[in-house]
């Protein structure tokens, strides 16, 4: 089933869901695979996230919504500690995966990445062969003992990603090659061929045609059953046509959060209405 | 219709549309003088371009063709000491074997003999000599042997000096003139590529005088530039850009790189004497010491390069390396370094050529020498292309003069092929997408 035949059930078993997840008590660490809790990122003296704590499930499409600047792409690259490759750039609070602090001293941040996959905006391949893109996380990683091994992860990844029909036959043409909706797909099967957990996607769609978004949003929707999923986005519709739960930032903190439809349909803060009903933003 | 039918709307319009016009006028006026002004600049820089390098060819070029004299030699065994061969005058044996092909002979004074020595090359005496050395049976008997007219005399026959060039300006009298004249009748003179020039190293004598040692010299001394300054830039670079912390030590050490860049080189070649002769003992004049000299000079222009080239490299690509988990040696030396290769390496051949040309540092250290072999490890005493064109500019022979500008377009050709190759490499490097 494609949430994009039949969108209302899959949001309905999300409410569901969601409910049960409302019930199972205040302990949030047990909720959410990644949970964060009074996250704040200083760039040097200025503050761009204020005490923001948000849960985002397992096997769920967390949105992250809200005008520009409003610091969901900086809570985004929180999550993989993309953050501490800026220089200047701090992070206070507790962000759990899987009950453990990931900013603790015992966590590596890249073994942390190859747990916590990310894609770009602007689609990024590697100026190699669409092979290489895909094979150079696992490589580095040593998940495969053998080029035929290898060559297997490289498949599956980009079969998931609903790219291998298009490319089966051209693996060692550059990744560079492809349309940018490939190339986003692409990106996609590299960030799941380091088998992640959490898939953190920023605006992926921003610089795609409806097309290829329909297509993005499609395979975000099958990665679904796998991955916790978190993406920022500037598109309301796609938010609450891929997601199952929703966070609407504003200046730096987060206004309201809770399951997509909830906000969508009965926002409780005045500015999340605003928003949603484009008054501002 | 009259201008007192306008209404004041309408005079008003016309006028804005009047000067719109007058400012879209004045517009393509400014551009097409700007372009003017940009194309005068062109031609002006290509006129002195042609200007200088046809000026060198032209001087140059002749040095190219040489001419040779083929003699029989009739070795006389009463001259021929065999006790103490290199004792043996073999150059007034081969001056008295030419006199005597024209039918003449020598004064009691051996000024005929004299006059003779001077149009044929000491090349052909020394060939006796060797021949002799290898064989005694040949005294007594006629020999034949090919050497160089001496370049006076080459002259000569290129036409740069003519009988109506003043005596004391062609260092030639008339009856040398005379014999130069019948030799090229007789068919013993043959003109062709000179291989000395090319085959040769520095010589007192003029058509002796070759740059072949000059151009080892140059290689070698930039081989031991290159074994230096790549790596140790290329590294440094790397990780000011890539590991470095910004901070204040990172920012001093950056003016320091971008003020080394701009220092004169002769104070680098002040540095060498100092550091690598004085303290290091370094054999002065040596490939080795110029190479290091000028590893020293050619590091910031290779560091700066470097680093601009890695800037170049897009963000996206590392943080599409560090979110597949590669760690930040990795992202580097898998991702960046590769991409930014093209732009490092044409950095650091044009470096490698500008240190090429480099002469004043060399002059410090005591390059500027003669040297008339060619160097046999990197610590044997050298000489180099552009020295060597400061040497031979300094020599009062005429025939010296011609050999400088052929020595530049040597030069020119090297510094070309080097600019080829870093053309090359960037191609190569490029064509992986």
């Amino acid at each position: 089933m494609t949430p994009m035949s039949n969108p209302r059930s899959s949001f309905k078993m999300t409410a569901q869901r969601d409910d049960a997840l409302a019930s199972a008590g205040t302990s949030r660490a047990a909720v959410g695979k990644v949970s964060a809790t009074d996250v704040s990122v200083f760039y040097g003296d200025k503050q761009a996230l204020f005490d923001v704590s948000l849960d985002m499930p397992d096997r769920m499409v967390t949105a992250l919504i809200g005008p520009s600047g409003c610091g969901k792409s900086t809570f985004l690259r929180c999550i993989n500690r993309m953050n501490d490759t800026i220089p200047g750039a701090r992070v206070d609070g507790k962000i759990i995966l899987d009950g453990e602090d990931i900013n603790d001293r015992k966590v590596d941040p890249v073994l942390l990445r190859a747990r916590v996959g990310m894609v770009f905006q602007k689609p990024n391949p590697f100026p190699k062969s669409i092979f290489e893109n895909v094979a150079y996380g696992p490589r580095i990683h040593g998940f495969a003992d053998n080029k035929t091994e290898l060559a297997d992860i490289v498949e599956s990844s980009l079969k998931r990603a609903g790219l291998w029909k298009e490319v089966a036959d051209r693996l060692q043409a550059p990744g560079t090659s492809l349309s940018g909706g490939q190339q986003q797909r692409l990106v996609i099967a590299r960030a799941i061929a380091v088998s992640p957990e959490v898939i953190l996607m920023d605006e992926p769609c921003s610089a795609l045609d409806p097309i290829a978004t329909a297509k993005i949003e499609e395979l975000i929707d099958d990665l679904r059953s796998q991955y916790c999923i978190v993406i920022v986005t500037h598109s309301m519709a796609q938010a609450a046509r891929v997601s199952q739960r929703t966070a609407f930032f504003h200046m730096g903190a987060v206004v309201e959060a809770g399951a997509t439809d909830e906000i969508f349909t009965n926002p409780r803060d005045t500015r999340t209405q605003d928003y949603i009903t484009g008054r501002f933003g | 219709m009259t201008d007192a039918a306008l209404t004041p709307a309408q005079s008003a319009k016309a006028r804005a549309r009047a000067e719109s016009e007058a400012r879209l006028k004045r517009r393509y006026r400014a551009e097409a003088r700007f372009r003017f002004y940009g194309r005068a600049a062109i031609i002006l820089a290509l006129a002195f371009l042609v200007l200088l390098l046809g000026r060198i060819g032209l001087q140059g070029y002749s040095t190219f063709t040489d001419y040779r004299v083929s003699l029989p030699v009739q070795v006389n065994a009463d001259r021929v000491d065999m006790a103490d061969l290199g004792g043996s005058n073999f150059n007034l044996t081969v001056a008295e074997s030419a006199l005597a092909l024209l039918g003449e002979t020598d004064d009691p004074y051996g000024e005929a003999s004299a006059e003779m020595m001077a149009i044929l090359s000491g090349d052909m005496g020394f060939q006796i000599l060797d021949r002799l050395r290898e064989d005694p049976s040949l005294v007594g008997q006629t020999i034949t042997v090919q050497g160089p007219m001496k370049a006076n005399a080459s002259l000569y026959y290129k036409g740069q000096i003519s009988r109506d060039t003043e005596v004391g300006g062609r260092l030639l009298s008339d009856r040398q003139l005379d014999w130069l004249d019948e030799l090229r009748e007789r068919g013993v003179v043959s003109g062709g590529f000179n291989w000395t020039f090319l085959s040769r190293s520095d010589s007192t004598e003029p058509e002796q005088a070759g740059v072949w040692g000059a151009v080892v010299g140059s290689a070698m001394m930039l081989f031991v530039t290159a074994m230096l300054a790549a790596p140790i830039g290329v590294l440094a670079a790397t990780y000011l850009e890539e590991f470095a912390p910004k901070n204040r030590w990172t920012d001093i050490i950056e003016v320091n790189i971008n003020n080394l860049a701009a220092v004169p080189s002769i104070i680098y070649g002040l540095l060498g004497l100092a550091v690598f002769i004085n303290w290091l003992a370094v054999p002065r004049s040596s490939p080795l010491l110029g190479g290091l000299v000028l590893a020293l000079m050619s590091l910031p222009t290779i560091i700066i390069a470097t680093r601009s080239a890695l800037r170049a490299v897009p963000p996206s690509i590392r943080e599409a390396a560090l979110a597949v988990g590669a760690s930040r040696t990795q992202t580097v030396f898998h991702h960046v370094l590769p991409l930014a290769m093209p732009g490092m390496m044409t950095g650091v051949i044009l470096s490698l050529a500008h240190a090429l040309g480099e002469t004043a540092p060399l002059l410090m250290i005591g390059m500027v020498s003669f040297v008339p072999g060619v160097p046999e490890t990197l610590t044997s005493a050298a000489t180099v292309l552009p020295v060597q064109i400061f040497i031979w500019e300094n020599a009062s022979e005429r025939a010296f003069h011609e050999r400088t500008a052929a020595a530049i377009i040597v030069l020119l050709v090297f510094m070309v092929l080097m600019n080829l190759v870093a053309v090359l490499v960037r191609r190569r490097f490029e064509r992986r997408w």
